[in-house]
């Protein structure tokens, strides 16, 4: 159903969460949820954040894009819905920073497309290596806005080899965005700049499609 | 054939003037550099104005670029409205939790009275000296943060969005606090002897926020602000898209823009010639990374993309050079501009 698609896009990138709202539920008269989020929610979002990166969309709609599908989904499909993809076993942290939207972006926009991961908000270094560990974490999302937070990725690696050598990392956040190779010289896994690469990395991961 | 040889302030009010220069204006916006220049912790280097006065001397003598900076760091605004700034080693100043936490708590704050906040008070000391010394040969920017884009640190990215989408009224109400205090602010920094101020205005972006929200909101507020402050202004947009909105920076009566990496000089130039002047836009992220070559062909690239016909300063992208660009990169740059700055080449 492009249509319905590109029009609940449309709401989103308005924030017009009412018609949103009636969009997904007209959706849901022919569709299952699972089915609405993949050729709804899934698709909008990634446009949404390719446009945001292409110059066509700003950040403040991809965030209330995110923000809307986020309420939608906690209200459709609530956590503990056993529809609700708990694999890969994920978190997303704030590292160093005070500045979350890139954090809550990404979070809502992994919510809204049904999984559950933890928010640890923001953290510095040993206290996220200790969190990722007690969790056992599979993928680890790190959001940054300032470049000396970005750099202080390179000790979360050091820290994560030693006591949870398979848990991956994937960062994102402006200094990744504005200096391509950053994420390698710190030794993430992964870069995501948006959420449409978030999907991609999860959905990459080992293992992520099964228990869904 | 070279031309007689200009001062820093000759040769910026040439190019803003959208002339040629004896050779391309360079502003290195070195605000932490200085504390590594006089061995000092960049806490230590900013408690005072005579650190960051020796370090600002002393990196223009080093580099020779065409401007000292009074500016210290963006949460000393914070610290005026009673936030929290929080300093690291390897980085500047950031600024802490929020103000407040919910939109409740929006009338807590208010505009704070300059004379009693110490920070701001180095600042216009600081700005004062640098103005004695450079003696009119040099520029000495100040720098106000946009009312429009002050609230990220005030009260947090997620708050404010909530605010410019759904609570027009709270809104207005901040932006009129923050203007009461973005105008006395500038004026006091230019009434300290501050020849410009760089209007920080990330939020101005359309990477930001949509144009159409722009015109609505912080575009009135730049005009508003642009037009009571005594003096010329540089509306900075940080690392944020300029291309769409720059018609609508030269209606708020700014003279130049600062502009990022994300969109190459020679399009900006096509938009911006004889209308404003662009600053930028060397990547500060990846500059620290550049050898000498890198550098001359980034410079160079510059230059050939922007410095024709006046109406360019060469700089970085996003008004701070990051700590980890080493001496050995900012003597480069500084190089590369003596050797392709010269405009008969451009």
């Amino acid at each position: 159903m492009p249509g319905q698609a590109e029009q609940f896009q449309e709401a989103l990138v308005s924030s017009n969460q009412e018609i949103a709202e009636t969009l997904f539920k007209e959706g849901l008269i022919n569709l299952s949820i699972l089915e609405c989020i993949e050729e709804m929610v899934v698709p909008a979002l990634d446009n949404i954040g390719v446009g945001w990166e292409q110059g066509e969309y700003a950040l403040s709609q991809v965030y209330m894009s995110g923000r809307i599908c986020e309420d939608l989904l906690d209200k459709y499909l609530p956590s503990e819905n056993a529809l609700r993809n708990n694999k890969p076993r994920m978190a997303i942290a704030l590292l160093n920073d005070y500045h979350s939207l890139g954090k809550k972006i990404i979070y809502s926009a992994l919510r809204a497309a049904g999984y559950n991961l933890y928010d640890y908000g923001r953290v510095e270094t040993e206290e996220l290596v200790g969190r990722a560990e007690e969790d056992q974490l599979e993928l680890l999302l790190i959001s940054v806005l300032m470049y000396s937070s970005a750099l202080k990725v390179a000790d979360v690696v050091k820290g994560l080899k030693k006591c949870c050598p398979d848990t991956l990392i994937a960062v994102g956040g402006a200094p990744f965005r504005l200096d391509r190779s950053l994420w390698q010289d710190v030794g993430a896994d992964y870069i995501g700049t948006t959420s449409a690469d978030v999907f991609k990395i999860v959905r990459s991961y080992r293992g992520a499609d099964q228990d869904g | 054939m070279g031309k007689e040889k200009m001062t820093s302030m000759q040769r910026v009010l040439t190019a803003l003037e959208h002339r040629e220069a004896d050779r391309v204006p360079l502003f290195l916006p070195l605000t932490m550099h200085g504390a590594r220049e006089l061995g000092l912790s960049i806490k230590d280097y900013f408690s005072r104005a005579e650190n960051v006065i020796e370090g600002q001397i002393r990196l223009q003598k080093k580099y020779g670029h065409d401007a000292y900076t009074g500016f210290f760091y963006g949460p000393a605004e914070i610290e005026a409205f009673g936030g929290e700034v929080i300093f690291i080693d390897d980085g500047p100043p950031n600024s802490g939790e929020p103000l407040i936490h919910s939109l409740e708590e929006l009338d807590q704050i208010n505009t704070p009275d300059i004379s009693k906040v110490p920070v701001l008070q180095e600042v216009l000391k600081t700005i004062r000296t640098l103005n004695e010394k450079a003696d009119g040969d040099i520029p000495v920017l100040g720098v106000v943060i946009s009312p429009f884009s002050l609230p990220v640190m005030q009260i947090g990215f997620e708050l404010y969005l909530d605010l410019i989408y759904n609570k027009k009224e709270l809104f207005w109400q901040l932006m009129q606090v923050n203007e009461n205090f973005a105008v006395q602010w500038g004026n006091a920094q230019l009434a300290a002897g501050a020849t410009a101020l760089a209007y920080f205005d990330p939020f101005a972006s359309p990477t930001v926020i949509p144009r159409n929200i722009y015109l609505e909101t912080g575009w009135l507020i730049a005009r508003r602000i642009i037009a009571k402050l005594n003096g010329p202004t540089a509306t900075h947009l940080a690392s944020g898209r300029t291309l769409s909105v720059i018609d609508d920076l030269v209606k708020t009566g700014t003279g130049a823009v600062g502009v990022g990496s994300s969109e190459t000089l020679r399009e900006l130039k096509q938009v911006c010639k004889d209308k404003i002047s662009i600053i930028g836009n060397l990547n500060g992220l990846e500059m620290h990374r550049w050898g000498r070559e890198e550098i001359l062909r980034r410079v160079k690239e510059a230059i050939d993309g922007a410095a024709q016909g006046g109406g360019f300063i060469l700089s970085d992208s996003h008004g701070e050079i990051p700590w980890q660009v080493a001496d050995e990169q900012l003597r480069n740059i500084s190089d590369a501009v003596q050797e392709y700055g010269t405009y008969s080449r451009s």
